[in-house]
């Protein structure tokens, strides 16, 4: 097992994707993600900024190149391992992905009883996280009958009720009011201040400039659009970055 | 600006998903039913065989039981037309093989016992034109028959009862039980057949609620659900549904089962009386459904390991 270098929690090294026979959607992307940054993944629609997640929250293996996360080659990596290593992750996915059957409750609880959290155990935290992005009242709502904004509050709760080391969100204010994405930005923000390192992918530059303290990446056609610059290997952050882009 | 963070941010939540290693079996979706049919299917599949096996054992305890009444018995007919000469020589027979080492038991069969026996070929026997029928004798041996002792007993009788024809009673029944083991190993076929649909069955519909649930498996995995989890969600589908169905499955079979056998005991045919089931063939029958379970189970489980094995 290859070991990240001290301090990162995510290496990509000349990482490339394709499809099937399709040409590339990431080609030669490379970047130290480290613990306790706040990233924003900006490019235009079709940049590859959903394929890249993919990769981060373990939904994809790439065609090429070497990956390495919490210090552990995820290429090579036995897939009866890769549970474990999704655990130490939160992910809001850009179509929610909750699931149809299950109440809100349950979807926010389903990290929790993955891990095994007992019910008696998981009862007050997940209420109180549906209360805390205003669902209390609905929580024993299916996701058919919620609103756009609501499932993907419900689908941020579900990323963020287990505290993972790194939260991976793709366009995750997409559907809610400017208030709510505050809101939920304070929350990304406040959960990095607790050392959860947080990527989040979208297309909107005003969010950009939110979060001071955050590194942008920016996906063009496949590619970081500055491969050579401060996003390949970039040194540890010390004493804060201002955002760049 | 300060933010206030959601209550269950408290770290107890996160240190016990940092603890567990993911043994555990949370309900991580419903619990219904893989298939409306499954259990039915089950409960069909499951009365069959509790009759297959019944039938199986019954054979095999009419074989058993039949094999043991007759592997010491040996007839002795006395083919004379001169009653007097065949009573004579039914006597002696009964006599001298009555002293030979061996023998556990001497009975000659009286004539109304004998007519009784023909009595279904032949009618009612009465007035003067009645066919003279052979005298029987019924010899016991403590040993089981074999070709020796029956050579000896042939020529011991010939002495003192030229007419007499000297027979092991097994060897009458030798077509029978060549036609009972055939019927025992079809028996056992089709239980071995009706597992193998069973399994089948189970099969097509895991498969058929593995697509239907891809995209909620697919979110389970991608939140850190291992595939021991998953599969044990379809293992604890399918035996419930097997469960269900294997209970009402028993109870038809052995319904059916009772009925026939007390069609049977009305023929009166020491054959098939002899074929009744012991306790431990109720307590076999009792056990299908749990076979059944586990096979269901297994099979489910079995096919979900295969299928997650492709998926990342």
């Amino acid at each position: 097992m290859t070991k990240t270098t001290d301090g990162e929690i995510v290496h990509f090294d000349n990482v490339g994707l394709r499809y099937g026979t399709d040409r590339e959607v990431l080609s030669d992307v490379s970047f130290t993600l480290f613990p306790g940054s706040f990233y924003f993944l900006t490019g235009a629609s079709g940049a590859g900024k959903t394929s890249l997640l993919k990769l981060l929250y373990l939904a994809q293996r790439p065609s090429r190149g070497m990956i390495r996360m919490f210090g552990t080659d995820a290429i090579t990596l036995p897939r009866e391992r890769l549970p474990a290593l999704r655990r130490r992750l939160g992910v809001v996915f850009q179509d929610f992905r909750l699931v149809q059957h299950l109440s809100a409750f349950d979807n926010v609880a389903l990290p929790l009883r993955v891990a095994g959290v007992a019910e008696k155990d998981l009862t007050k935290p997940v209420a109180d996280m549906l209360e805390w992005v205003k669902l209390g009242e609905r929580m024993h709502a299916l996701p058919a009958q919620l609103s756009g904004g609501e499932q993907q509050r419900v689908a941020i709760a579900r990323a963020v009720i287990g505290r993972p080391e790194m939260l991976i969100a793709d366009e995750p204010t997409g559907n809610v009011d400017p208030d709510m994405a505050i809101k939920l930005l304070r929350l990304f923000e406040a959960l990095n201040r607790m050392g959860t390192t947080v990527v989040v992918a979208t297309h909107d530059v005003h969010l950009l400039r939110k979060v001071p303290d955050s590194l942008i990446m920016r996906l063009d056609k496949g590619r970081l659009s500055d491969p050579t610059g401060a996003l390949r290997y970039p040194p540890r952050p010390s004493g804060g970055f201002g955002a760049r882009g | 600006m300060a933010m206030r963070l959601p209550p269950a941010f408290s770290g107890s939540i996160a240190q016990r998903l940092r603890s567990i290693s993911g043994g555990s079996s949370p309900d991580l979706m419903p619990q219904g039913r893989l298939a409306g049919p499954m259990p039915w299917v089950i409960a069909i599949m499951v009365a069959l065989t509790v009759i297959a096996a019944a039938a199986g054992l019954a054979l095999s305890n009419t074989a058993r039981n039949a094999a043991d009444a007759l592997s010491g018995g040996v007839t002795v007919q006395v083919v004379e037309a001169n009653a007097v000469e065949r009573d004579r020589q039914a006597k002696a027979a009964a006599r001298v093989i009555q002293a030979m080492p061996g023998v556990e038991d001497v009975q000659i069969v009286s004539q109304g016992e004998v007519e009784k026996l023909i009595e279904p070929w032949l009618g009612a026997r009465t007035g003067e034109d009645q066919i003279p029928v052979p005298a029987l004798v019924d010899v016991r041996l403590r040993d089981p028959v074999d070709g020796e002792k029956l050579g000896a007993l042939r020529r011991t009788v010939r002495a003192v009862a030229p007419a007499a024809r000297v027979d092991a009673q097994s060897s009458w029944l030798r077509p029978v039980f060549k036609a009972i083991d055939s019927l025992q190993w079809l028996a056992m076929a089709l239980v071995a057949l009706l597992g193998v649909a069973l399994a089948a069955a189970v099969l097509l519909a895991v498969r058929n609620a593995l697509g239907v649930n891809r995209e909620t498996i697919e979110v389970v995995h991608l939140l850190g659900g291992t595939d021991a989890q998953i599969a044990r969600i379809f293992q604890r589908a399918i035996g419930f549904d097997a469960a269900g169905g294997g209970a009402v499955g028993l109870a038809l079979g052995l319904v059916a089962v009772l009925f026939l056998g007390q069609r049977f005991s009305g023929l009166e045919a020491g054959l098939v009386d002899s074929g009744a089931l012991g306790w431990i063939d109720w307590l076999l029958l009792a056990l299908i459904p749990i076979a059944g379970v586990l096979l269901a189970m297994i099979t489910a489980r079995q096919t979900v390991v295969r299928a997650l094995r492709k998926m990342l």
